[in-house]
This record gives structure tokens, sequence and C-alpha cells, in this order.
């Protein structure tokens, strides 16, 4: 149901009222459903994650509370509501209290715009990929807010990191969702989902799905990429000083924002709710989800922190390259191949595989691997 | 080619998930008991036991039930309850000497009934601060007659830390169950395990037991003679 339907049926059950009310009350309740569902799929996630990523490391996760933790998230929540609410006598007040704020509103905000069944909650919005890319570029100015306002070495560390991080991230991502703008004819995910339904598109641009996952991991700073809060070396990063609900209200955003980014690929690059017709499009949509978050857990589990060099050399050496390519490739095949969508897949898939093979050799090579570094003799000084 | 470790790594991570009893975790003190456990611990079929005790699998599957779990230990494991046998000590205080904190506090009485030439004097005071011990077995090692000897247990947590210090009626009550620490007649004893059964103040030590004989011939010079 999106906001145009409840906002007709409204108007129709009650005609009498003035039509600001009726628009006013159905966007509440709309706004209300969302944020309430959206939070219970969080707190049900945060149990997953936790469990799931402690099977992938062979450990055994929250299994206290309730069968198999399931109540763990609740419990986690009273603890954090109990705590005391700190706040550095440092720290700019308002900005601190205003980051955390900021940084949910923006998550939750996102999720309006994805299309679940045939129409987004808030209907089609004709540029809703522009709006989320935007939106989802927030992020950075919440986490430098966070980090400056803490008034904390660690946390404007952790926050210079971020904005150094999430704004190189942002070019490969938004060039690497050119290929589907151009395949589509539209920023309005209502059309991209539409344009998918013969063939997904991580078929036709794999080279693009890819550069927009790996972009869309560093974006939620997460594992492998996760250098803005690198709990061993920056102890949480701009998460240092605060406590308490504010430390939660972060938590649940960090939290939500896989959840979204899975959901915001399905719509890109899978084709959202599409799929063989007997089964319902919404169980699509949300087993999709599913496994895209898995394969986000997968990595998360696996792979170790990246140095940050390494992560600004892997944007601008790799993935700028590859968005660029995977754009050009796109056009040219718009113009000569159109619609052979068979040919595309063989095409691209090949140009995969050589650029990948390219790039792991000549990333890999003997020159490129940083020697030991040699102790000068002025450090032995004393010995002799 | 470079960046292979990547896929070895996510193929380790994918086996650790599907491949069922991966865990090493020990969960002390107790363990959220499944079906499994249950039926194993009564030593039954799991179909006969799910049969027989179905509210018992319903709960078992909620988490309602916990069986208590040991955790694995050395028998060498230095533990905080000392045994130390009443029997043997002479009151030398070697392990006082030879405690490099100086927690240990011995006061002996020469007037009590165990005195006998020089061979064993009463002991009043027997204080040993556990606040301040750091294990080392100094103490254990320097005695000379096998009578103090490191524990297995550890779980004497405290609130407060004047609870903390052991004092003679504490040991004289604790449990006889001496680690393998520097105690080569206890590590060599084949069946012996210092989580089975108390041990008894004759076995203890690295000598044979002195027979009836033996005692008159040597230890105990009796005026009648």
């Amino acid at each position: 149901m999106s906001f145009n339907q409840l906002y007709i049926f409204v108007g129709d059950l009650l005609p009498f009222l003035p039509d600001q009310i009726v628009f006013i009350f159905s966007g509440l309740s709309m706004a209300v459903t969302i944020c309430t569902f959206i939070l219970g799929i969080g707190a049900i996630y945060t149990w997953f994650e936790r469990r799931v990523l402690a099977k992938f490391q062979s450990r055994v996760g929250p299994n206290r509370w309730g069968p198999f933790g399931l109540l763990q998230p609740i419990a986690d929540a009273i603890k954090l509501i109990l705590k005391e609410d700190i706040i550095p006598r440092a720290a700019d007040k308002s900005v601190f209290i205003a980051a955390p704020i900021i940084f949910l509103a923006t998550t939750l905000l996102v999720y309006s715009f994805i299309p679940i069944g045939d129409d987004s909650q808030l209907g089609g919005l004709n540029v809703a990929l522009l709006f989320v890319l935007g939106i989802t570029s927030i992020n950075a100015l919440t986490v430098f807010m966070a980090g400056w306002a803490s008034k904390n070495k660690y946390a404007i560390l952790g926050s210079i990191r971020a904005v150094a991080m999430l704004i190189s991230y942002e070019v490969p991502m938004a060039v690497s969702l050119m290929g589907v703008v151009m395949l589509s004819e539209s920023l309005s995910l209502v059309d991209i989902v539409n344009s998918q339904s013969s063939m997904p598109f991580i078929l036709i641009q794999p080279l693009g799905a890819l550069t927009f996952l790996i972009a869309a991991i560093a974006e939620m700073s997460r594992a492998p990429f996760d250098m803005v809060e690198a709990e061993s070396e920056l102890i949480g990063g701009y998460q240092t000083e605060y406590a308490g609900m504010k430390f939660a209200v972060f938590q649940l955003s960090e939290f939500l924002a896989p959840i979204f980014t899975a959901a915001f690929f399905t719509v890109l690059f899978l084709g959202g709710d599409s799929g063989f017709s007997f089964i319902p499009g919404i169980i699509w949509f949300a087993s999709k989800t599913f496994l895209v978050t898995s394969i986000l857990l997968w990595f998360r589990a696996t792979w170790p922190r990246l140095r940050i060099d390494q992560i600004m050399g892997f944007a601008w050496k790799v993935l700028m390259p590859a968005a660029i390519l995977n754009t050009l490739l796109v056009g040219l095949e718009i113009v000569f191949l159109n619609e052979n969508y068979l040919l595309q897949i063989l095409i691209n898939s090949i140009v995969v595989c050589i650029f990948i093979y390219l790039i792991a050799n000549i990333l890999g090579q003997k020159k490129l691997i940083l020697r030991n570094p040699v102790p000068s003799e002025l450090a032995n000084m004393d010995a002799n | 080619m470079y960046g292979l470790g990547l896929f070895k790594g996510l193929s380790i991570t994918l086996k650790n998930l599907i491949l069922v009893n991966r865990t090493n975790t020990i969960q002390y003190p107790d363990k959220k008991a499944s079906i499994l456990d249950l039926a194993k611990n009564e030593k039954k079929n799991l179909i006969l036991y799910i049969i027989k005790n179905p509210l018992n699998t319903v709960k078992s599957f909620l988490g309602l039930i916990s069986i208590t779990q040991q955790a694995p230990q050395h028998p060498r494991f230095r533990g905080e309850e000392f045994s130390w046998y009443e029997e043997r000590c002479t009151g030398c205080a070697s392990c006082a000497k030879y405690c490099p904190l100086g927690i240990i506090k011995i006061v002996t009485d020469q007037t009590g009934k165990n005195y006998q030439e020089g061979q064993s004097y009463d002991i009043e005071t027997f204080d040993i601060d556990i606040g301040r011990c750091m294990f080392c077995g100094l103490c254990v090692e320097a005695c000379p007659y096998d009578a103090l000897h490191m524990g297995s247990g550890f779980e004497e947590g405290q609130y407060q830390r004047n609870n903390l210090v052991i004092n003679v009626e504490k040991l004289k009550k604790a449990e006889k169950k001496p680690s393998h620490w520097f105690r080569p007649q206890l590590a060599s004893k084949k069946d012996y395990s210092p989580f089975d059964d108390e041990v008894k103040w004759d076995s203890v030590g690295r000598h044979q037991k002195p027979t009836q004989k033996d005692l008159k011939n040597k230890w105990i010079r009796s005026d009648t003679e």
C-alpha cells in the first residue's frame, strides 16, 4: 500500500475533511508504519547478524536470552535505555545531540523510496535514485558532526577518515549507477524495476553490480572497509564519547544500513519483486534482500580491515576505472546491440573476467609490494 | 594470481557456517541444553526421549533448560583452594620463608600434644592472603614434607578483600584435591585425577607410608626402651 492509495482511500472515506488534513494524516500514518516496521526488522536483524556472524567465525553468539538468544535485542534495548546519558563537558552540546538523530532520520528516510511491491511507500518519486544517493551522503556529514562535537582525538581521527573515505567512494558508486540509468532510461526506482522484467541488470552489467556492491559496503563503513569505526585502533571512532540511547541510535542505524543496501541492490540489479509469478512479489523481494544481506555478512565475517591508504587506492585505482569501463560498455551496447541481451551478457562477462585478471595482476606485481623497512644505522647508535 | 586468498578465506567461513559442531567454546558454568544433550545425559535414544518427555523437549527448544558443564582443566593446574595436610605439616614455616610476597603467616605452638622431640609443632595460625598471591607455587616447592599442595578448584570469588585470607579452619575444611604441580608422585599415578576423589594424607607423600615397625625403629624414641 502506497501513500497515494492511502491518500485516495482516506479522502473517499471522509469526504468532508479538508484536503490538507487528509494529506497530513495519511503522510503521518505512512511514516509511523514505515518507521515501526523498519525498526522492528532492524531489531531482529541485530540478532540475526550477531548470531550468523558467530556461526561464520565458529563462535557461539548470543544464546542466553530466550530460544536461540532471540530476546537479545530486547535485553540490549533495556540495558541501553537504563544507561546514564553522558555528554562530555567540552563537547559542542547541540551538535553532539543532533548527530545521532540526523543519522537515524536519514537512514529511515531512504527506506520509504524502496519499491517493495508495484509502488514505493511514498509513491513513485521520479528522481528517487538521485534522492537516495543524496540522502545517503549525509552520513559523511553526521559522522563528522559526531566526531567533531565530541572533542575527542580518537573521534576526530575516525571522522576525518570517514569523510575522506565516504567522499571518495561516492564517486565510483554514482558512476557505476550510470549504466542502470542508461539501460532503464529513468531515475525512478519503480521504472528501473519495471525495465528489469525480462532480464535483471546484474547479468547485463556484472561489472557495474560488483562495483556498486563494493562501493556500497564502503559507503556504509562496514567490514572490510570499517576504517571509520575500527574498534581495535580507534575504539569506535566517532562513537567513542557516545553512551546510552545516543549510542543505541548509532548502532541501530548501522545495523539498518546493510538491510537498506541489500534492498537497494535488489531494486537496481536483481529486478526488485519480479520473478516467477506463482510466488507473490513481496516474497521475491524479501528473499532477494535476504540473500544479499547474507552475502554482505559473509564478507564481513571473512575479510580483515584494510589500511586507509589501501582503501583510498582501491577506490581510485580499481573501482573508478571499473565504473567508467562499465558505463562505456553499456553505452556502446545500447547503440550497437540494441536489446540483444544474450550477446551483451556474453561480452560483459568476458570483459569482467579480463578486467579482474588484469587488475589483480597489476596490483599484485612484486614491484608494488612494500619492502620490509631496513632500520637506519642511527637506530642502533646506543648498541655500539 | 593476486587476490585468490580472498576466496580461500570465504570458503573457510562458509565451511564454518554449513558444517555442524565447529565451535570450540566451552560454555562454563552452564549450557543451554538442546534435546540431543538431554538425551545424551540420560543415555537414551533421541526419539524415545522425545516421546517420553514432551515437556522437556518443548522447554529445551525454548532455551529454558540448562545443564551444568565443567571446564576441562589440566591436572597440573595451580588452583586457589590449597590442600594442606595437617598430619604431615611440622610447622617448619619453609613455605612462609620462600614466599616471594611474604603473604604466608605461620604461628606455632610448642606446648601442644603433637610436640615430640622437634618432630612437629602445633599450628595456631596459617594465613595465606590469596588476594595478593600470584600462584607461583614456590611454597609448594619448598615444603619438605609434602604437606602443602596447590589445589584444583578456582571458584573462590569473594566480595570483600578480608574474605580472601585463608586461615587454618578454612584449610582444614577445604576439599583435599591436590594438583600435580611439583608433585611427581601424584603425576606418576596413572589413574589418579585431582577431580575425582579426595586424597588422604598418607598417600600424597613422595615416600611410602612407614609401617609401625619402621616408626618404632626410626622415629619414635620410646621411653620404655
